[in-house]
């Protein structure tokens, strides 16, 4: 309060028209708030392209499940939605999904909602989903803006708020409608990353405290937080190695560990996993090992003599490393501590997940990432890249060896999955910050100097790679300069390029919701494919309430919220065994099938069709996937019974297994009697190019309920059995 | 049920009145009728009597697959219901189609065509009653809204928005067993004659941010268009000399018209009787063809909200009590369709008072609050419900309330002022210095 007395004097003095001139301290700030903010608002519009071009609405598959729960949580208040009990989906199990889910987006979406309300702006939830990525990802420039200044200066924080807004890898999980867990994912962790820098920076409790409650809030938001538990021990055990142990070390890690486990552990989904999983015993090792540190530190102050500390030295780390090796198998032996997940397995070895999950590998975005991608995703990030690294090991500190950590790692990772370029960018983007802020720094100090040459020589220091030029200065002035400035125009000219690559990566590739599709037609026109939504809503208005709508796997999410009736499986993929039922039932023939279906309680079966439309998504080209998965748990399925030498094909070639299972039935079932384009046969299909190998489709257990009008989704009702007479 | 009385050439309305009857045979409705001029003895006069019933198709068979077509039963009488003699009288029923599968025979009934005769039949006492069961087909859009809510907003700031909620049926003969998209697609005609897959709304002119969407988002099947209704209303009486078929022939090549040759009798929102237009193109009104995201069968549903805004100008006017009044449509815009339910909500600006509404007929009425953008107050919404709702309820109807101009001015007032505290804030952190040590 006093200080707030004290304020009408200040305000008065500093409001004399002497000081509205700016000094250049002033100026520098405006200029940078100014900055912060224009990207700011970039970062936002910049994802917007998918609200102009279509709609607001929720993108893709997931998604929809996060909306879904959104909505109940703000229908229902937050005890409901803890206590969950869905029974719409993986029917007849259930599932609880307050102890399934990772809450963060969904608590922080409804606190954007219920505060908006409170200021009497009566938003949709929807609207409110829709824009949570958006603005998260405006968030994440600002953290990238305060770590660049962290880890090198205020110039490369600006750059790499201003790189990170805009990079495809980022904004390809952050459009608007993209509401997925990733969106605000990408901000806890980079702000938990920043906030660990910052206190192993300074040492103090209150930067660890921040980092503990930045991971609180990355665990409740994404299962990517086993990034954070592995990459900051590890960082940790390399600032050990390299003998950069200090108390700030110390300080930060222990708070940030401790408190953050303690934190970790209030998430259902999460639970003891901190003290149980092998996933998190690395975190658990760093912890003992440095109190062994610290003891030790001690021992040596209190013991003068270096043989007897080296003796105890040698007795301590032996003992310790016995007494921690000793717990581990003990605790992995008894099952105490379980055994790395498969998902795990599958980051460290990029080959396991094909051989032994073929769940995992089946998903598109689980492959490993070509490098087209990394192209298209980065663009100049890409070579960039390295010459950040360069900079970095110029001027190693605590904060550059952990962003070097973090970009090679995560770059890493980034190769074994597609999805995980996302996980890198940061780290790119802020290494590529680096590179390009201190290149243009000292280009542009290069040309100062000399025009200032007799003034200032050089009072601003920028970096020991400045100090070899000024050597150098007097030798060749003229070429010096001119080479400078054609440097500084190269740099312009790429960011540049990266500016515009963005904004069409943007528009092009990123931004559509996967949910409607378009399409251009002959005279250049947009065409709008709406059948998912067709479908879905059709199911909603015209099916009983308590039907069970068995599809694959991939469609679970999209029905329950869209159609709003029960599924027998969906995109959380707890289950394997429930998915290969349905796998089996798909790739089974239609009597098989329909015994698996009457046991399941199915009404209407869902299947995704390209053929009239070239969709080449569909489930016919997913169809060796439901093979596989049904084949890894009912052996009954095996796989090259589908198969012609090798050959996964439909037309009158395919084996006669392919011909007639359930799911090449209802896909093709009166197919054989359209033309789907001129001057081709009846029953061409447009998806894979060929003409059907089965026109004659007789369909005994099932009938066509609905398909949509442009055959996309094709819904069939199973029929009650007939009597026996 | 609604009744009104015309005369031959010049049309005279008539009062009409339900009345009771204490001798009333099987729950009778009676409808009084009052004359201009009371009726001498010798004199005649001719009267004509409209009224519409809902609901009175019965489909049968109650289920039909996708091929086959809508056929329905209709239960009258011959002779008409009546507590007076009857001298003469002739009915005659008309069918959509020639094809009729049965009619009930009461000499002398023959059937031509579309068209039934019953009659004529001489000196029929009071009450008498000669049943009749007409089964033909009836292949017309059943389309049945089952509940429709409008929520009509008021802004003082110019416009007027308005929300339309439907919950649409297919009120036929339920559709049993396959729907086949070949057979949909490829015969449209034979296939899924019952069905429907457009229905069209007459909006109010000078509409504009039109909306069509559901739950589940935007429904990207719908067309908005501006159709010429020549024959609407009388335009001889307009300037026609005047070179204003420009705009209108424009329109016209760029095919932009819709419905030159058919009529629609039914009352436009926005436009009265009286109004004087000086240019054709003014005559122009909006029309929203809309298709639900699937054709609808027999017993499908569908919901979905329309919505869009007019301006104010044409809707909102001062009384000379110096109260403002709401002159809107009552029914609903969907051309021939039934409503079970009708809920309208006029939302009144935050800090009207003293609602009051004014209808030609007699509708529940109800108030309540709702809160919009910025509101502290909540608005005042009139709640008019009325069941059983066909086209010739499209009559205008009136909200008067009070509402002082000042009112307009609080929610900017909040919106500076909150900018200027975030400001002064701003500043005052800037020049603060919180640290304990100096």
């Amino acid at each position: 309060m006093g200080a707030k007395k004290a304020s009408p004097d200040l305000l008065n003095s500093s409001f004399s028209f002497k000081s509205l001139k700016l000094k250049t301290k002033q100026q520098e700030l405006l200029l940078r708030v100014s900055i912060l903010g224009l990207v700011y608002v970039l970062a936002f519009i910049a994802r917007l392209f998918s609200v102009l071009r279509y709609e607001s609405m929720i993108h893709e598959f997931d998604p929809y499940f996060n909306y879904r729960t959104t909505l109940f949580l703000t229908e229902k208040g937050f005890y409901e939605f803890w206590n969950w009990f869905d029974s719409e989906s993986w029917y007849p199990l259930g599932r609880i999904i307050g102890g399934t889910l990772y809450p963060g987006l969904m608590v922080t979406a409804a606190l954007i909602y219920w505060t908006l309300r409170f200021l009497r702006f009566f938003v949709h939830i929807r609207e409110v989903c829709v824009l949570t990525a958006p603005f998260f990802a405006s968030n994440t420039t600002i953290v990238a803006y305060f770590f660049g200044k962290e880890i090198w200066d205020t110039g490369a924080g600006l750059v790499a708020a201003a790189l990170i807004a805009i990079c495809p890898g980022y904004i390809s999980r952050s459009v608007a409608g993209s509401y997925d867990n990733e969106a605000v994912a990408i901000f806890a962790l980079l702000l938990t990353f920043y906030l660990f820098v910052k206190a192993v920076k300074t040492g103090s409790l209150s930067w660890a405290l921040g980092s503990a409650f930045g991971y609180f809030y990355m665990v409740s938001a994404w299962g990517g937080y086993v990034f954070i538990i592995n990459l900051v021990p590890l960082y940790v055990l390399v600032l050990l190695i390299t003998g950069r142990y200090s108390m700030r070390l110390y300080v930060a890690y222990n708070c940030m560990y401790i408190l953050g486990m303690l934190l970790a552990m209030q998430i259902r989904f999460v639970g003891f996993q901190h003290v149980q999983s092998g996933e998190h015993m690395g975190a658990m090792g760093v912890f003992l090992l440095m109190q062994v540190f610290y003891f030790l530190d001690w021992v040596k102050y209190q013991l003068n003599d270096t043989k007897l500390f080296q003796t105890f030295l040698r007795i301590t780390v032996t003992s310790a490393i016995l007494v921690g090796g000793i717990a581990l198998g003990v605790g992995t032996a008894s099952g105490y501590i379980s055994p790395w997940t498969g998902r795990f397995y599958s980051l460290l070895d990029p080959t396991y997940a094909k051989d032994h999950i073929p769940i995992i590998a089946s998903v598109s975005e689980h492959q490993p990432t070509a490098w087209s991608s990394f192209m298209f995703d980065y663009h100049i990030l890409l070579f960039l890249f390295p010459a950040g690294l360069y900079f970095c090991f110029k001027r190693l500190s605590d904060a550059t060896i952990f962003i070097v950590m973090y970009g090679l790692t995560s770059l890493y990772f980034a190769g074994v999955m597609v999805r995980l370029i996302l996980v890198a960018t940061p780290a790119v983007c802020l290494i590529s910050a680096i590179a390009v802020s201190a290149t243009v720094k000292n280009l542009t100090s290069l040309l100062r100097t000399k025009q200032k040459v007799p003034q200032t020589g050089s009072t601003k220091g920028v970096g020991s790679s400045k100090s070899s030029s000024k050597v150098t200065l007097d030798q060749s002035q003229p070429f010096q300069k001119n080479g400078a400035i054609a440097l500084l125009v190269g740099v312009f000219y790429l960011l540049s390029r990266y500016a515009i690559h963005c904004t069409w990566v943007t528009s092009e590739a990123y931004s559509s919701p996967s949910i409607v599709l378009a399409a251009r037609g002959a005279h250049g026109n947009r065409i709008i494919f709406d059948d998912y939504r067709e479908a879905y809503y059709w199911l909603r208005q015209n099916t009983p309430t308590d039907a069970k709508v068995m599809s694959w796997w991939d469609y679970g999410y999209q029905i329950t919220a869209m159609g709003n009736r029960t599924v027998i499986v969906d995109n959380n993929t707890w289950n394997n065994t429930h998915i290969a039922t349905v796998g089996r039932a798909m790739s089974s023939y239609e009597d098989e099938a329909y015994d698996i279906m009457r046991s399941l309680d199915v009404n209407y079966v869902l299947v995704v069709f390209g053929g009239v439309t070239g969709y080449s998504s569909d489930d016919i080209n997913k169809f060796l996937w439901m093979v596989r998965i049904g084949g890894g748990v009912y052996p009954v399925i095996k796989e090259p019974d589908y198969l012609v030498n090798g050959e996964f094909r439909v037309d009158k070639g395919a084996s006669p297994k392919m011909l007639n299972c359930l799911m090449y039935k209802l896909c093709y079932y009166r197919f054989g009697e359209l033309v789907t384009e001129y001057g081709k046969p009846t029953g061409y299909d447009r998806a894979r190019g060929v003409e059907i190998g089965n026109k004659d489709i007789k369909l005994e257990h099932l009938e066509e309920a609905y398909t949509t009008s442009n055959w996309i989704v094709r819904i069939y009702r199973v029929k009650p059995p007939t009597n026996r007479l | 049920m609604n009744t009104s009385k015309k005369k031959k050439k010049t049309y005279l309305p008539l009062d009409v009145k339900p009345t009771e009857q204490p001798d009333a045979p099987n729950d009778t409705g009676y409808f009084l009728v009052s004359f201009a001029t009371p009726l001498t003895p010798g004199e005649t006069v001719t009267l004509e009597v409209l009224y519409i019933l809902t609901h009175s198709l019965e489909p049968f068979p109650s289920e039909i697959a996708q091929s086959e077509s809508q056929l329905v039963y209709y239960r009258d009488s011959a002779v008409i219901l009546s507590p007076y003699h009857i001298k003469q009288q002739t009915t005659f029923f008309k069918t959509p189609s020639a094809r009729v599968e049965s009619f009930t025979n009461v000499e002398p009934a023959n059937r031509a065509g579309k068209e039934i005769k019953y009659g004529p039949y001489e000196d029929r006492a009071p009450y008498s009653y000669a049943p009749v069961n007409v089964h033909f087909e009836n292949n017309s859009p059943f389309a049945v809204v089952e509940e429709l809510v409008r929520e009509i907003e008021i802004s003082h700031w110019g416009s007027l928005q308005i929300t339309e909620n439907y919950r649409l049926t297919h009120g036929g003969a339920r559709h049993k067993g396959v729907f086949s998209r070949v057979d949909y697609q490829s015969r449209r005609s034979i296939s899924g004659s019952s069905s429907f897959n457009a229905l069209l709304a007459v909006l109010p002119p000078k509409v504009n941010s039109v909306y069509y969407r559901d739950d589940i988002g935007n429904i990207s099947t719908s067309h908005l268009r501006t159709g010429f209704k020549k024959d609407l209303l009388d335009i001889e009486n307009t300037r026609e000399k005047l070179d204003s078929s420009k705009p209108g022939s424009m329109t016209n090549e760029c095919s932009l018209w819709l419905n030159h040759d058919k009529l629609i009798v039914c009352s436009i929102p926005g436009v009265q009787v009286g109004d004087i237009f000086f240019y054709r193109i003014e005559l122009c009104i909006i029309e929203l063809e809309f298709e639900p995201r699937y054709p609808l069968f027999g017993g499908w549903r569908a919901t979905f909200i329309i919505g869009y805004r007019v301006p104010l100008e044409d809707y909102l006017f001062e009384a000379p009590d110096g109260r403002r009044y709401l002159n809107f449509t009552f029914g609903c815009p969907l051309v021939e369709t039934i409503v079970n339910k009708l809920t309208i909500k006029v939302v009144l600006p935050e800090g009207s008072k003293d609602p009051s509404a004014v209808l030609p007929f007699t509708v529940n009425q109800d108030l309540q609050v709702k809160y919009s953008y910025l509101d502290i107050v909540g608005r005042t919404v009139v709640v008019l419900q009325k069941d059983n709702v066909v086209p010739t309820h499209n009559v205008p109807f009136q909200v008067y309330y009070t509402f002082k101009p000042i009112y307009m001015l609080a929610e900017p007032f909040m919106l500076v002022s909150a900018f200027f505290f975030v400001f002064v804030a701003s500043l005052a952190y800037v020049h603060i210095d919180l640290n304990i040590v100096k």
